[in-house]
């Protein structure tokens, strides 16, 4: 890496989770030159490692808001770009459901609450017209009403491709390099990074769980602190997905939308998140007894799901802070923004805070000329619910026989700017690993096939075997 | 990699789905019995299934009266088969199945459909996977099954950690202390839930005679590290935590069958063996489609899948000879006791005819002493005094009762004894 930074972009994007990939998207497409720095190998792998997956309408954000903003705003560019980048759509929207009288009375409010915030096609619905929509659900619902634009997403192809649109148009990606201090002299930020100096003119801190961190390293503060809140799931035998049509949501509480029922765009169906404060930015760690009291509950509202197997389990962390809303701060004399406390609609409203940091910046005086042409990349194919590289020729045979992933899309996956450095990396990318044997079949395959290309490889060489 | 891909045929009479030691006993059979197309599909880049990876003995006593070590015997497997006349399609997966019989394929070339007069299934078992088993913790590089590490051992000749804990006792768990040691890897622990070692008593002394210790009646509660193993924490019988330090879990056993075909499919399972419902022939809630081998149940050996194997030859040529009798009723068994974990064939064709399985099998959840009865209501048609262990073959002549019963149902309990 050089040591003096070789060009001084228009703005430095310091992290590359959701928020910090739809923000260099909207800045490129806008005409400015933008550089992500991300201290991980990979890209995606804080708080938007691990979601629901959901495309949120915002129907329940508070009113008024800047998340609801966003969301409203985010949720309408997704549905605009989607199909130009090849991203998957499941529109298969939401039941909110009340299993108890308490729930059951704040459901009238929630709708209330929905249409002041435009989502004005909830519909209330009796116990008879749920179980008729969604006949495997527990009769003991009680009521409830319809959300038919809520959707369901890839959380990984989505802010991929939008930093790959990025770079496609010009911006530049450094990943495993970490933002450690920096200084402002009235017209350029000089980073101080594990992978060297880097030079722009403004800065966006899309830190995520560092959010708070990052501020105090370049501006010595914050005002904010990040609050990890921890959303530990159970993922389901895609034989299940065939129990819930829709996204099965509970009446959401102050603290946390509640444990949902819902398809992946992979075709598994998952039950989660819990809502656990907690001190470390790191380690999503899940625990058996919270396992087993999920797939319980999700037994109780699905008994179906009581004879299926479970595929995986895994846990997000939330970049929550002491704020409801996000905190997202311009400070105009030193040319940056920070995108803070983006805690659980994160990838609902990233195309949305991404036109919010525009706005921002062209507030600070900044103006960019929109680039003539525009290349849009197409996403993968990962969702279940469209043909797959599989079902093509010239696939090079299929690696992964649970999610059936091809050689070619292995392959792929391990090229390009933004290449899979590590095995969390090709999973978000191709899915390898993630199914029901979660390796018994292709971990040997898969360790030839990546031999010499992760930092951390799957295992050593031994030539003295055989 | 195999050779160049042999064109796949639209329709055969017999489409076998998986080339283990059990599809290629079929497929050799049925060729032997002058079938005319008989394919074996299997998704690997070779046929030969489970012991392919298995670098270690006894295999082959039943099938080529002599000890071979896994991979050589898969060889001589398939060797065998395509001798006969089978012609095996590997990298070739059976993505789904529909009524017809039909199948949906997937081949480096891309997607194909293929007919039959009569499938096969016989895709084997696989172990249970760390998450399935709900294991805390963060999710770092080396944790693998035995499967998995088999492979990378045997197969890419790659070592994925030096200082592994071994989690179980089956069998299994003993191929790998071998596969360990065939690499240079030593395990730091072997860490068994129950009270004993699951296997068979002879490998009781293995673990101390390899220098692992056994923990008995402890639980692996947490994996830790983050990028990699960094150690483990164990809860012991009193309760009591204990971080163990190693570089890499081996998650071995508590096998399940590769059902997924049935589960996504239209073929009715069977909770308790996770297996498809067949009769004493095999046949399953779709008459068109067979299963045989591990798919059946967890776990057999190679040589009982591969007897299955030939077993299931023989009742599909009676059936394509259109000599199999369809079945009028069912006996339907009903396991009636939670010590038993599975019975199969989980129904009797009635009129009752000798098919390709000629006992029930039995496996229990735990150790259980006491009298096995079967009953036609409240008539006891058979019982026996005994004692078994959790992965022991247990077998109850079929031929002996079903005679005896009058009713529509057979159910099976057990008298423990304390
Ligand atoms: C359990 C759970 C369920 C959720 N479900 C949904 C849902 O269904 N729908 C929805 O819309 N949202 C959902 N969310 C929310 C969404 O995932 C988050 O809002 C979103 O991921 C936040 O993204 P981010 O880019 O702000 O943060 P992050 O993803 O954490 O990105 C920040 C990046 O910055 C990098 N970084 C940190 N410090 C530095 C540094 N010093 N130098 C360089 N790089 C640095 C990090 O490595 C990281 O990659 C859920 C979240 C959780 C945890
Ligand atoms: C890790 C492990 C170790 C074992 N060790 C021993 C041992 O040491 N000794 C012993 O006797 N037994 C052992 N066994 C038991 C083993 O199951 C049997 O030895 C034997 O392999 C069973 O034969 P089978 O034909 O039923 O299944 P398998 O040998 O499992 O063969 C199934 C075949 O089906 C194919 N297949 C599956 N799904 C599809 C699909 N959708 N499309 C196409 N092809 C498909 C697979 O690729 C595979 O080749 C072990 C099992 C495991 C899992």
């Amino acid at each position: 890496m050089p040591d003096a930074p070789a060009e001084t972009f228009d703005v430095t994007v310091i992290g590359a989770g959701v928020v910090g990939c739809a923000v260099a998207r909207r800045l490129t497409l806008e005409g400015a030159r933008v550089q992500v720095v991300e201290k991980a190998v990979d890209i995606l792998d804080g708080a938007s490692k691990g979601n629901s997956g959901i495309l949120h309408t915002g129907f329940d954000a508070p009113p008024g808001s800047l998340e609801q903003a966003c969301i409203a705003a985010g949720y309408r560019e997704y549905l605009e770009i989607r199909e130009r980048l090849n991203l998957p759509l499941l529109t298969c929207g939401a039941l909110v459901l009340a299993w108890n009288e308490e729930e059951e009375a704040r459901l009238p409010a929630l709708m209330e609450q929905a249409r002041a915030n435009g989502v004005d096609d909830v519909a209330a619905l009796s116990r008879a017209e749920i179980l008729a929509l969604e006949p495997n659900l527990s009769p003991r619902v009680r009521a409830g009403f319809n959300v038919p634009r809520e959707y369901v997403i890839d959380p990984w192809s989505a802010p991929s491709v939008y930093l790959q649109q990025a770079l496609d148009n010009g911006a530049a990606c450094r990943r495993g390099s970490e933002v450690l201090g920096g200084a402002f002299d009235g017209e350029t930020w000089e980073l101080e990074t594990s992978g060297g100096p880097l030079r722009s003119r403004a800065v966006v801190n899309c830190a995520g769980l560092y959010g708070d961190i990052v501020d105090q390293r370049l501006l010595g503060e914050s005002g904010f602190t990040i609050r990890p809140r921890k959303g530990q799931f159970v993922v389901f035998d895609k034989a299940a997905a065939r129990l819930a049509q829709s996204i099965i949501l509970p009446v959401p509480t102050a603290k946390t939308k509640g444990v949902v029922i819902c398809r992946t765009s992979f075709g598994n169906l998952l039950v989660g998140p819990t809502a656990e404060d907690q001190d470390s930015r790191d380690d999503a760690s899940t625990d058996g007894a919270t396992l087993q009291m999920l797939r319980a509950k999700g037994i109780e509202m699905l008994p179906a799901l009581a004879a299926l197997p479970v595929t995986a389990t895994y846990a997000g962390l939330r970049p929550a802070s002491e704020h409801k809303d996000y905190q997202v701060k311009a400070r105009a004399e030193q040319r940056y923004v920070t995108v803070g406390g983006i805690r659980s609609t994160g990838l609902s409203s990233a195309l949305g805070l991404a036109r919010e940091v525009h706005r921002l910046l062209v507030s600070f005086g900044d103006s960019y000329r929109p680039p003539q042409q525009v290349a849009w990349p197409r996403a993968g194919v990962l969702t279940d619910y469209a043909e797959r590289a599989w079902a093509r020729p010239d696939n090079g045979g299929i690696v992964c026989h649970c999610e059936l992933v091809t050689r070619r899309e292995i392959e792929a996956a391990l090229d390009g700017p933004l290449a899979a450095q590590s095995l969390s990396g090709l999973k978000r990318r191709t899915r390898v690993t993630m199914g029901r044997c979660q390796g018994f079949y292709c971990l040997g395959a898969l360790s030839q096939i990546t031999e010499g290309r992760f930092d951390s490889p799957l295992a050593e060489d031994d030539r003295d075997a055989g | 990699m195999p050779g160049d891909a042999k064109a796949l045929p639209q329709a055969v009479e017999v489409a076998v789905v998986g080339g283990g030691p059990a599809g290629l006993a079929a497929a050799t059979r049925l060729k032997e019995h002058g079938v005319a197309s008989v394919a074996v599909l299997d998704r690997e880049p070779r046929a030969g299934g489970i012991p392919r990876h298995c670098g270690h003995y006894p295999f082959g006593l039943r099938e080529f009266h002599r000890l071979l070590r896994g991979p050589d015997y898969a060889r001589r497997l398939v060797a065998r088969a395509e001798d006969a006349g089978v012609e095996i399609y590997p990298q070739t997966t059976v993505t789904g199945i529909t009524p017809g019989p039909r199948l949906s394929l997937s081949t480096p070339g891309g997607a194909a459909d293929m007919t039959a007069k009569k499938v096969l299934l016989a895709t084997g078992v696989r172990e249970t996977s760390r998450a399935a088993r709900f294991i805390g913790g963060q999710r770092p590089l080396g944790v693998v099954s035995t499967g998995a590490l088999q492979s990378l051992v045997y197969l890419a000749h790659k070592r994925p950690f030096a200082r592994p804990v071994i989690l179980g006792s089956e069998l299994v768990s003993f191929s790998a202390i071998f596969t360990c040691r065939h690499a240079g890897i030593r395990p730091v622990a072997m860490v068994e839930p129950g009270e004993r070692v699951t296997a068979r008593s002879f490998t009781r002394a293995l673990p101390r005679l390899f220098g692992v210790p056994l923990h008995l009646g402890t639980e692996l509660v947490t994996i830790h590290g983050k990028e990699r193993v960094e150690g483990v924490t164990l809860r012991g019988p009193g309760g009591a935590e204990q971080v163990l330090d190693c570089d890499g879990v081996i998650v071995t056993g508590a096998f399940t069958p590769e059902a997924t075909l049935c589960r996504l499919g239209h073929l009715e399972l069977d909770p308790g063996s996770g297996g498809p419902v067949i009769d004493q022939f095999g046949r399953c809630s779709d008459p068109d489609f067979f299963a045989a081998g591990n798919l059946l149940r967890p776990v057999e050996t190679a040589g009982w899948s591969w007897h299955e194997g030939v077993a299931a030859g023989d009742v599909l040529t009676e059936c394509l000879a259109g000599r199999l009798p369809a079945a009028e009723r069912h006996l339907e068994i009903v396991v009636d006791h939670p010590a038993i974990k599975l019975a199969l064939p989980q129904r009797i064709a009635l009129p009752f005819s000798d098919g390709a399985l000629t006992h029930l099998q039995l496996r229990v959840t735990r150790a259980a002493g006491g009298k096995l009865e079967a009953r036609d209501g409240d008539t006891v048609v058979w019982s026996k005094t005994l004692s078994v262990l959790p992965e022991r073959r247990l077998l109850l002549p079929l031929h002996d009762v079903v005679g005896k019963v009058r009713g529509a149902t057979l159910s099976l309990r057990f008298s423990e004894v304390a």
